[in-house]
């Protein structure tokens, strides 16, 4: 049963929970697509107690995320892009403390370009296999110049440890493949092939990490305490609601 | 002591003369004004600046002049304490930053080494050493917190912090503490300017760079004494380039 608004699709697969980012566009991440995957992921963790699962984020065409939708944040004049600007951050906040607390494994489907919030999103799933033929990560902010936010900072420095990977990525705006990512222990695989492919392994992982049977929210309780840091940064800000209003 | 000289984009602040570049007051004091100078002369040009810093002779530092603090604690405290603004000065700093490692750096020396951006290193001799343990001095808490900032393997942490290992420019890229390694110092500064330039090319924002530097590196920030940006800030910045 295929479910989701009009930027994301929602399908399951075997015991995978599979949210696709339609579209060949950039999937920037305005509040309303952000919001689209909060319900989906809300979606998924209420499933989840019908017995083990898992869920994969993935993406279609060129982009998996090209970051925060800048064209919504300049529109106006109101809100003031100021405040736009927050309600993003504040999604997308909302979403990595769902991503935490979900008691089933994640696995990011990185099918194209991941760049800025793009790319924080796609670390913040347990696991990220990305495609090797085309796309890069890229963390944009330094080039873009925009700061970065102490949340993304906490996220990367937790699940990327090595302190030439991360300054490299971050302080460096290096646009790594997906060999690259690999090699510096930032993603886990190199996927060829296209979209499907990626998606295909994605969801072969995701299946692999369900088929362990885990307690879910023991699993939850140990991943927040895996990346403490991170979790202490985020989980003020309420995490999963059961309605998030559209902006 | 120190020159501070403008090539192009690049800042190069020299550690002058053969000796051994102790961090006594009058260098650090010199150090920061030069390092002063390069961030208000970047402000003034616009984005796309970088700062190396070189040792002329066989050393890029020995250290903190704990010849003049001689047996006296108090006096070893006040440097200590005297060199945590130019550490903090150079993890605020807004632009990249390179170190050209063109000889021994030891413990403060190794310290300043890492509190740039990048390190190249000569790879015919010199080396990277925390002396303390050897010498059976304390490790101050922002020396510290520099280290595990920039050292993130763990063996490699204990070999520097715990075994006062002697780290050449080989091993040291290898444990992720050294960026690029030359056969003699006069190349390896020509490259740590190559890649100034490089960086500098980028034309990033200053402020920027260093916001994003700092969000890297809190805890070391913390330690050295540079006070948190808050995310509101970051975000009306970020709403004021829209």
């Amino acid at each position: 049963m295929a479910t989701g608004g009009n930027l994301c699709a929602v399908e399951k697969r075997g015991r995978v929970h599979v949210i696709t980012l339609t579209g060949t566009g950039e999937h920037r991440l305005s509040p309303a697509l952000l919001s689209e995957i909060r319900s989906a992921v809300a979606a998924a963790r209420r499933a989840s107690t019908g017995g083990a699962s898992a869920l994969v984020l993935a993406a279609e065409g060129k982009f998996f995320s090209n970051g925060y939708d800048l064209a919504w944040a300049r529109a106006g004049p109101a809100p003031a892009p100021g405040d736009r600007v927050s309600a993003m951050r504040a999604a997308l906040r909302g979403l990595v403390t769902d991503l935490l607390a979900l008691p089933v494994p994640t696995v990011a489907a990185v099918t194209g370009q991941a760049a800025g919030a793009g790319c924080a999103l796609a670390l913040a799933h347990d696991a990220v296999v990305m495609r090797a033929s085309r796309g890069f990560l890229y963390m944009s902010e330094v080039d873009a110049g925009i700061k970065i936010a102490s949340f993304v900072g906490e996220l990367v420095r937790q699940k990327v440890p090595d302190a030439v990977a991360r300054r490299d990525l971050v302080m460096k705006g290096d646009k790594m493949t997906a060999a690259e990512a690999v090699r510096r222990g930032i993603v886990d695989a190199a996927v060829d092939g296209g979209v499907e492919d990626v998606v295909a392994a994605a969801v072969a992982m995701a299946e692999e990490l369900a088929g362990r049977g885990w307690d879910g929210e023991n699993l939850a309780g140990i991943r927040k305490a895996t990346w403490p840091g991170l979790w202490s940064k985020v989980n003020d800000c309420g995490g999963l609601s059961p309605a998030r209003p559209r902006l | 002591m120190c020159t501070l000289q403008q090539r192009g984009s690049v800042f190069v602040l020299t550690l002058t003369g053969d000796g051994e570049h102790r961090l006594g007051h009058a260098l650090i004091s010199s150090l920061r004004s030069a390092v002063a100078s390069a961030a208000e002369a970047a402000a003034k040009a616009g984005p796309g600046a970088a700062l190396v810093t070189v040792g002329e002779g066989r050393f890029f530092s020995n250290g903190l002049d704990i010849g003049w603090a001689g047996t006296s604690r108090a006096r070893l405290s006040e440097l200590v304490a005297a060199l945590r603004p130019l550490a903090a000065d150079l993890l605020a700093l807004p632009m990249p930053t390179v170190a050209a490692v063109t000889g021994h750096a030891s413990a403060g020396g190794c310290l300043l080494a890492l509190c740039h951006d990048y390190r190249v290193m000569r790879g015919d001799r010199g080396v990277l050493y925390m002396s303390e343990v050897d010498i059976g001095l304390p490790l101050p808490p922002y020396f510290m917190a520099v280290l595990r900032a920039k050292i993130t393997a763990a063996n490699a942490l204990r070999d520097v912090a715990l075994r006062g290992k002697k780290v050449r420019a080989a091993e040291g890229k290898e444990m992720g503490i050294v960026d690029a390694v030359y056969p003699s110092a006069d190349e390896t500064a020509v490259e740590a300017f190559k890649l100034a330039e490089q960086l500098a090319a980028r034309k990033w924002d200053g402020g920027v760079y260093a916001s994003i530097r700092m969000s890297m590196y809190p805890e070391a920030c913390r330690s050295v004494g540079i006070v948190e940006e808050s995310d509101e800030e970051k975000r009306k910045h970020f709403a004021s380039k829209l």
